[in-house]
Formats: structure tokens, sequence, C-alpha cells
């Protein structure tokens, strides 16, 4: 079944069930008692399939899916790390699942505690005052983090600031974050290094300024020397400093955003926290704000009574929800079990073992691909495609060959800074054999470029479809089994 | 190496203009097309809009990424290249031919901020 590829509707005989009921003993389908107008008219367009028919097909497409658990994947600022199966033993435990959001505080106690125990956590970690674990996402952390940016500043009456800095290699949810939050984007331009310029931002500094939005380390994986300088300029120029979590893990236990003088940040728990990601998820983007922001986190919040029991409060100041209830739960106890399992003396080693391993990939392949930015990275560094660029073989071609050899395709073409950048994170939890396995690998993809590049811009050449046609893809998507009909006819 | 029109102007951020009279034709480079691969939209202004020199007008986006259109001159916009709403990919075989907005300018000299083709050419090499 190696070639399997149906979709469940072309399976679909008229009349095949999966399941069989015993005869109607009643005078009536039921249907008679609904209103006319409230039953559709023309029968749904399921597919008819048997039991058999239904666990062959999704077994078979479960056995095409490439995770983690899989193989190597270095997708650059995703932070693909393994997913301890611990995390999802606890996180199954039925004491939890089997509670319900609208149970009364005094049943939920347990639950309630963990959520109160995970944002002490995170907020030692960030160094920053308190953290709500309520938003669904990375980018809905990021929303969240400017509303209570701009929520700051309205309670101030200080209601004309609203300009949000961005640099420009920075991730694309930066700006349109701002933009959903209501607030105006502005570029900061980026030294060649990828770090800021700090001589552009000097002029942005006016005090319609809101904030700035920055990754440390930044897009291109260098750390921000000038942090220090930039959270004063922006300081003092009366705006707040946002920390996207993206690229927190080589910091980990080590350097703390709060200290870097970052007022809100968020967090990816499905990034740095272990908990799956991707096709996967779902996601939580836990924020966490400084001492004077803490009154503007959303509602509802945990808090800790002097008795030591919890309660479930909201707040006036609050900017108000964000997420039903207290966000995605179950999530949070496969953070809480990640960030138990490793205490705090092992958290320190995340950082340092994911910087090493980048470093050992960066410096083993620099001579086969353009390293446009010399000196020790963190977590991720960048490549601008191949170092000989007279072949025509490009990151893309890279991209798709590495599929071939049984690897997951970095990032590529992002950050926007360069033409043919490849994007590569191997996180921490990777041995140096597999690493060495696929240094390899890239070097032999180099070596075709060179000497066969016909092979390299064909690939993949062992997958189920090939080469996909993204300029049609993109132009007219068939998203539904009901526009595929539609287009063949 | 991508081609260079002798007798165009251009702006650092890749977009050609030749100006007939009080009339500016503007498209993108053939470098640009060339760096952003297969394009599959063109988000283009409407006519009347005004724009003006240094900022965005429009967006092209492509299999690799979505970029900015910044406007080399200011002005109204009289006329759109209709053509590229079902046929993008135009700009990817003549980026030249394949204009994307024409400009009623409101100030000519403004288009001595502009890059001749022989420094246009140094951009594309660095």
């Amino acid at each position: 079944m190696k070639t399997y590829d149906k979709l469940i509707f072309e399976l679909s005989k008229p009349g095949r069930k999966g399941y069989s009921l015993p005869e109607n003993e009643y005078k009536t389908d039921g249907l008679s008692s609904i209103p006319k107008d409230l039953l559709r008219k023309e029968v749904a367009d399921l597919p008819e399939v048997s039991e058999l028919d239904v666990v062959r097909h999704f077994t078979n497409l479960s056995s095409k899916n490439f995770g983690v658990d899989t193989g190597f994947y270095p997708l650059g600022s995703c932070t693909m790390k393994y997913n301890p199966k611990i995390n999802e033993e606890l996180s199954a435990l039925p004491s939890f699942t089997n509670l319900h959001p609208l149970q009364s505080e005094k049943t939920v106690q347990g639950a309630l505690e963990l959520y109160w125990n995970l944002q002490e956590m995170l907020s030692n970690i960030a160094g920053l005052a308190e953290f709500t674990l309520n938003p669904y996402a990375g980018a809905h952390g990021e929303l969240t983090g400017l509303m209570v940016m701009r929520q700051y500043h309205i309670s101030r009456g200080d209601e004309k600031r609203k300009k949000v800095i961005v640099p420009n290699s920075a991730h694309g949810t930066n700006p349109a974050s701002a933009m959903v939050a209501g607030l105006e984007v502005v570029e900061v331009k980026s030294k060649p290094n990828g770090s800021i310029d700090v001589e552009d931002l000097k002029p942005l500094l006016d005090d319609s300024v809101a904030g700035i939005m920055m990754t440390n380390p930044n897009t291109l994986g260098m750390f921000e020397t000038e942090i220090m300088e930039i959270a004063n300029l922006v300081h003092n120029a009366g705006g707040l400093l946002y920390y996207d979590g993206a690229n927190l893990n080589p910091l980990l236990g080590k350097v703390r955003p709060g200290d870097m003088g970052f007022d809100i940040m968020h967090i990816n728990l499905h990034k740095t926290f272990s908990t799956p990601h991707g096709g996967g998820g779902p996601g939580s983007g836990p924020v966490g704000v400084a001492k004077h922001l803490v009154d503007f986190l959303p509602n509802p919040r945990v808090v800790k009574n002097e008795d030591g029991s919890f309660s479930i409060k909201s707040e006036d100041q609050s900017l108000g929800n964000i997420s039903s209830f207290l966000g995605n739960f179950g999530v949070m106890m496969k953070a809480y079990a990640y960030i138990l399992s490793l205490g705090k003396e092992n958290i320190k080693n995340v950082g340092p073992l994911a910087t090493l391993n980048a470093n050992y990939i960066k410096e083993s392949l620099k001579d086969d691909y353009l390293l446009p930015i010399e000196g020790v990275c963190k977590h991720e560094f960048v490549f601008d495609g191949l170092k000989d660029k007279s072949t025509g073989v490009t990151t893309l071609n890279v991209a798709k060959r590495l599929l071939d050899y049984g690897f997951h395709a970095p990032t590529i073409y992002f950050p926007l800074l360069f033409h043919e950048s490849m994007m590569i994170e191997p996180t921490e939890t990777e041995s140096k054999e597999t690493l060495d396995e696929f240094i390899d690998v890239m070097h032999t993809v180099a070596k075709e470029a060179r000497e066969n590049p016909e092979v390299v811009k064909s690939a993949p050449l062992t997958t189920i479809v090939r080469k996909l046609d993204e300029t049609s893809a993109a132009k007219n998507p068939i998203l539904s089994y009901r526009s595929l009909k539609a287009n063949a006819k | 190496m991508s081609k260079i029109l002798e007798d165009l102007r251009y702006a650092d951020s890749h977009e050609w203009v030749k100006l007939e009279g009080d009339i500016a034709t503007i498209g993108i480079t053939d470098y640009a097309q060339h760096a952003l691969g297969s394009i599959v939209y063109v988000d283009m202004p409407e006519v009347g809009d005004e724009v003006t020199q240094g900022e965005d007008f429009g967006a092209v986006e492509s299999v690799k990424a979505a970029s900015d259109l910044i406007s080399p001159v200011s002005g109204e916009v009289v006329e759109i290249n209709e053509a590229l709403e079902d046929e993008p990919e135009l700009v990817n075989q003549d980026a030249f031919e394949n204009w994307i907005m024409k400009v009623k300018v409101s100030d000519p000299s403004e288009i001595d901020n502009l890059l001749d083709a022989a420094a246009y050419a140094k951009i594309c090499e660095e």
C-alpha cells in the first residue's frame, strides 16, 4: 500500500454501510416531528464505506505522515523538538480529561493548581510577574499581548500611541497581529548581521510609539547584543517591549526576557515546551507581563487564596475574555509534565545543546552552502542556498531532494533578507549520529547539484507525488471533494 | 543575468518607471520577478487612487513570498493592467512588457530621485 493515495469519497459504494441496526420497531423514523424548514433538501454527500474500508484508509494515510516520531525535522523557527511520551501519558489521566469547565471551583482544585503552578513556573523562566495561559496559539498570544499594550496606554489616557515597531526580519505574524490589534506597523531596518539597526530605530521613537516587537535571538539565530540599549531607548520614549517567544528555546533557564527589559511576551508551549506542533497540536500561547501590566491580563484568571485554595476570578481592568474558559488545558498539562521531568537543573541544558547542534551543522556544511552571517549562532541559522550558484539548483530543489533521502526539509525562502534562504534548526533532542547523517545527505545533494543537477532539479523522485505545481495550487486551490468533482467536469 | 532597459528609471525597491508627458508607466523589474519566482497574484490599486513616492501601492505574491509594491512616483492612478488579474504569470514572462499601473504624476521632478539603468544595475550586482 506504499502508493495508496485515495480519498475516502473515492472508496464510496452506494448502500455500503459500516454498521447494522436492529429493525425499527417504532412506526416513525423520527423525522416527521422536526419542522420541515429545518430538514435539509438533499441527502448529505457522505462516503458510504465499510468499517474495514475506514480502518485501512486512515491507517494507510497515517503511515505517510512525517513527524518528529519518524525522522529528523530541521524546520527553522519552529522548534520541532521531540514530544516526550510521558507528556501524553499524564495529560490522558482520566481525573483531568473527565473534568468539565463549568464544574464548581471546589471540585477542580487540582486543575486550577496545575494552571497556577505552570503560570508561576513560566513567570520564573521569563523573569516576568504573571502569565495568562488562556491564548490558544502563538499568534493568538501575540494579539493578546498587543491588546495588553494598547490597554496600558489607553488606561493612562495616552491614546495616540498606536505605532508598533517591527524589524524587517520579523516573523510575518508580528505585523499581522499588530494590524489585527488595531495598531500601526512601522518597520525598523536590520543590519547585515540581522540585528536591529539602532541608528534606524532612534528617529522612529516619538510619542506615538506603543512599543516594539522583537525576537532574541533574532530571525537569523544571532543574539541581539544591543538589547539593553534598545530597551532603554524604547522605555525612555514611553513605549513597551514585546518579546516574541518563537526563539526562546536557546535561552531557556539561562537568560530571562524580563531581565532584558521586556514588558510583555508570549511563549509557544508547542515549540519550547515540547507539546505537539504543526499538523498535530493544538497549540498554546501563554502571555506574560511585567508587574505594572498584570491588571490588564485577560479574564478569567486563576488566583491563589490565602488559605492555599484556588479560585477563578475576573478583573474589571482586564482587557476582557480572549478564549473560552481557560484555554487549551490539555496542552498545559503536557508542558507542565515537561518542565517537571526536566527539573530546574536540566532545563538549563536545553539551550546549550540546541545551540551546539545548530553550530555543528552550520560549521560542517558551510563549505558547500553559502553562510551569509559568520559567527556563533544560537539554536538556528540561515544559509543563502548552495555556495555554487552556477548549477542553477535552487533552495527549493535542495529541499525537495532531501525528501528523497528521508529528511524533512528545512524552512525555505524565509527570512526574506536573502534570496535563497534555508533556515535550519536541529533542536537539542537530536543525537550526533542523526546530525551526521543529515550533514552527509546535505553534502551528497550539493555534490549531485554539481555533477548531475537535473536529478536535483527534478526531485523528489521517490515520494508518492512528485514535484507539485505550486503556481496552479496557489491560483486555483482545490480544497474539497466537491470542488475536485466540479473541477473535473 | 537579469535584463535592464536603458531608457527607464528605477527605484531601489525594484520597480521601473517610464515617463511619457505626465503619465508614468510602472512595473517591477526583471531582477525582481526572477527573485520572486512564479508570481501567483498581483494586488493592484484602483483607478483614481492616490499613490505617493516611496509608499506601497499594492503587493506581488509568488510561491516564495508576498512583497509590497512601492510607488516610485506620486500622483493619481489612471489605468491598471487588468490582464494581470487573470494571468499574473505574465510578469514572469516579460516584466517590462507587462506593466502594473499608469500614474498621472503630480510632480515630474520626482523622477530625479530615481536611479538610471547603470546605477540600478550596480544595486542588482551587490
